[in-house]
């Protein structure tokens, strides 16, 4: 039997440059979250934990309002790329993006909370701006567990199905990634494909925890 | 100089105490020390003036530029104090060495921003200075704790802040480094010009560094004075006990006599001569004050004569050159090594307190 790959290659291109956003956006919010300066921090919480708590189709109803080509953005979208973003495997990208970027929150925030203050107390009597101390002394302290959210986060963009089903779609060789794969494969009985994708996409999702684990430091004993 | 009089209401601590601090305090040039126990407010102080602690009123001024102001809302960012602040654990950043360290510090600095030419200069003088040289492309972690608290010391001053706090910065050093910190900082002192802070609960750095000494309890200073002074005469009981070097013995004036300058004491059943003690009157319950140094201690042979005591040896304490001997009726007296060995096994003793030495508080 001869096994398409697409959803595959896709699905990683997709985790891939949805990583990269994750990480950036993620990185700010981080920043506004561990940051006491900053005013409304638990409205701002109460957000990135918002798309946890929906259900995939809700939140993909949500991107299909906010993102269709009656709306600014995509109005906005489709004036600068020259094409509308639903249905194209760019959505996908945007349906990973904020599957996983809470996880990635949640993650970089702990270790970065537990980063000892008296470094950045002593940042702050040096003069150094809050950003700097962000960037210069708390990010690399945690680099690690930072890579380690990475991981957790790249994993994570590959594994969403409902949003990306509702705003991507399921068109072979355009938008169709590895989960609807898995998805078109059972509902067409074809059990074999379905057991490859299922191995694949598991053995990967089961690396990346592997090696976000041992990216972890290490606790000392007792 | 700094002044400060600030107020500060802490939540409950966890034995469900209140936590308060009602300060009052200005410091001159030179080193000041905060001496205080453990939580008597010494850190919370050096926090409140550089800024990682909002008091509830009050105002505090660093020379003539106003730090905060609780009337007017004035609260500078800890950015803005320019205040050296060396917390007791060290803060140098673990992952940058100690070069980095310095040249961070010298890059926060923005007004005015330094070219980088300069930076670079200012970091190399800076390790030449304090000796750094050598462990200057080493982390924290890998020099020894005295190399990592020459390091702080370099890291604050680099950028000429306007007053060095120091918390607690001899507890963690071995004796001979001890006396390697008091001439650094004795000599930063000299080099810089900066006025210092420090809090510290050890007698001896007091005497060792201080010029002036603000006694801390419970949030608030209840004396200040040169140290020897403060050592010397204790303004009140409570500052006898902080400073923790005191004899206190609960005792009652039975007579005064100004014209020959002296008094009588009774002490729980014997009665003690005492100078003249101005402002107290015939019959005043008061605590009696004596350095266990200013007591001499003999052996027991026929009665007690005047001014002495007969006690019981409970324990002696050997330490490098005294020997702290431990007596009935909670007495402590101190006596030179040599003086002891001769009557280390005796059990019954003589205690002698000069009047001239005796303190009415």
């Amino acid at each position: 039997m001869k096994v398409d790959w697409f959803p595959l290659w896709l699905s990683l291109r997709v985790a891939a440059l949805s990583t990269i956003l994750t990480s950036a956006i993620g990185l700010w919010l981080v920043y506004l979250l561990t940051n006491r300066e900053v005013r409304g921090r638990r409205v701002l919480e109460a957000i990135v934990t918002f798309p946890l708590l929906l259900p995939p189709t809700v939140l993909g109803y949500y991107l299909l309002v906010l993102l269709g080509q009656a709306s600014p953005l995509g109005k906005f979208y489709e004036w600068v790329f020259g094409h509308p973003l639903l249905f194209t495997w760019q959505a996908a990208i945007v349906a990973a993006f904020i599957h996983s970027t809470p996880i990635f929150v949640k993650f970089a925030r702990v270790p970065l909370e537990n980063v000892s203050p008296i470094y950045q107390k002593a940042a702050r009597a040096l003069g150094a701006s809050e950003w700097r101390i962000f960037w210069r002394i708390s990010l690399p302290l945690v680099g690690r567990s930072l890579l380690a959210a990475v991981m957790i986060a790249f994993a994570r963009s590959l594994g969403d199905f409902g949003m990306t089903i509702m705003i991507a779609g399921n068109v072979p060789h355009h938008t169709q990634t590895l989960s609807v794969a898995v998805y078109e494969a059972v509902e067409k009985g074809n059990g074999v494909l379905a057991r490859i994708l299922v191995l694949v996409i598991s053995a990967i999702a089961l690396a990346a925890s592997y090696a976000a684990a041992r990216l972890e430091p290490k606790r000392a004993a007792g | 100089m700094i002044t400060a009089r600030v107020k500060k209401q802490l939540s409950p601590g966890p034995n469900g105490s209140d936590v308060k601090l009602e300060i009052d305090l200005q410091t001159r040039q030179g080193i000041t020390a905060l001496y205080g126990a453990a939580g008597s407010g010494k850190t919370m102080v050096l926090e409140a003036i550089a800024g990682f602690l909002t008091p509830d009123e009050g105002r505090i001024l660093l020379e003539d530029s106003i730090l905060f102001d609780a009337a007017s809302g004035v609260n500078l960012p800890p950015q803005r104090r320019r205040c050296g602040w060396i917390p007791q654990e060290c803060s140098l950043f673990p992952h940058m060495t100690l070069q980095e360290n310095l040249a961070f510090a010298v890059t926060c600095l923005t007004s005015p921003r330094l070219p980088r030419l300069e930076r670079h200069r200012r970091v190399k003088e800076t390790l030449q200075r304090f000796g750094l040289k050598d462990a200057a492309g080493k982390r924290p972690h890998e020099v020894p704790r005295e190399v990592r608290q020459r390091c702080s010391f370099a890291r604050a001053v680099i950028c000429m802040p306007r007053v060095v706090l120091l918390d607690e910065p001899a507890q963690r050093l071995d004796p001979p480094l001890k006396t390697e910190f008091y001439q650094l900082l004795r000599q930063i002192q000299k080099d810089f010009r900066i006025p210092v802070l420090l809090a510290t609960r050890d007698p001896e750095v007091c005497f060792e560094l201080a010029e002036d000494l603000l006694v801390l309890h419970e949030g608030r200073v209840l004396q200040r004075g040169i140290p020897r002074a403060v050592f010397d005469q204790p303004a009140t009981v409570e500052v006898a006990r902080i400073l923790g070097t005191f004899n206190l013995l609960p005792a009652t004036i039975t007579a005064l006599d100004p014209v020959l300058k002296t008094s009588r004491l009774r002490v729980s059943d014997f009665d003690l001569m005492g100078p003249y003690f101005p402002g107290r009157l015939r019959g005043d319950n008061v605590t009696l004050c004596i350095r266990p140094d200013e007591l001499t201690a003999m052996p027991r042979e026929g009665k007690p004569g005047p001014n002495q005591l007969a006690a019981q040896l409970v324990r002696f304490t050997e330490r490098l050159s005294i020997v702290r001997l431990e007596f009935t009726g909670n007495i402590t007296v101190e006596l030179a090594r040599a003086e002891f060995e001769r009557y280390r096994h005796n059990k019954d003793w003589l205690i002698h307190f000069p009047p001239q030495y005796l303190r009415a508080l």
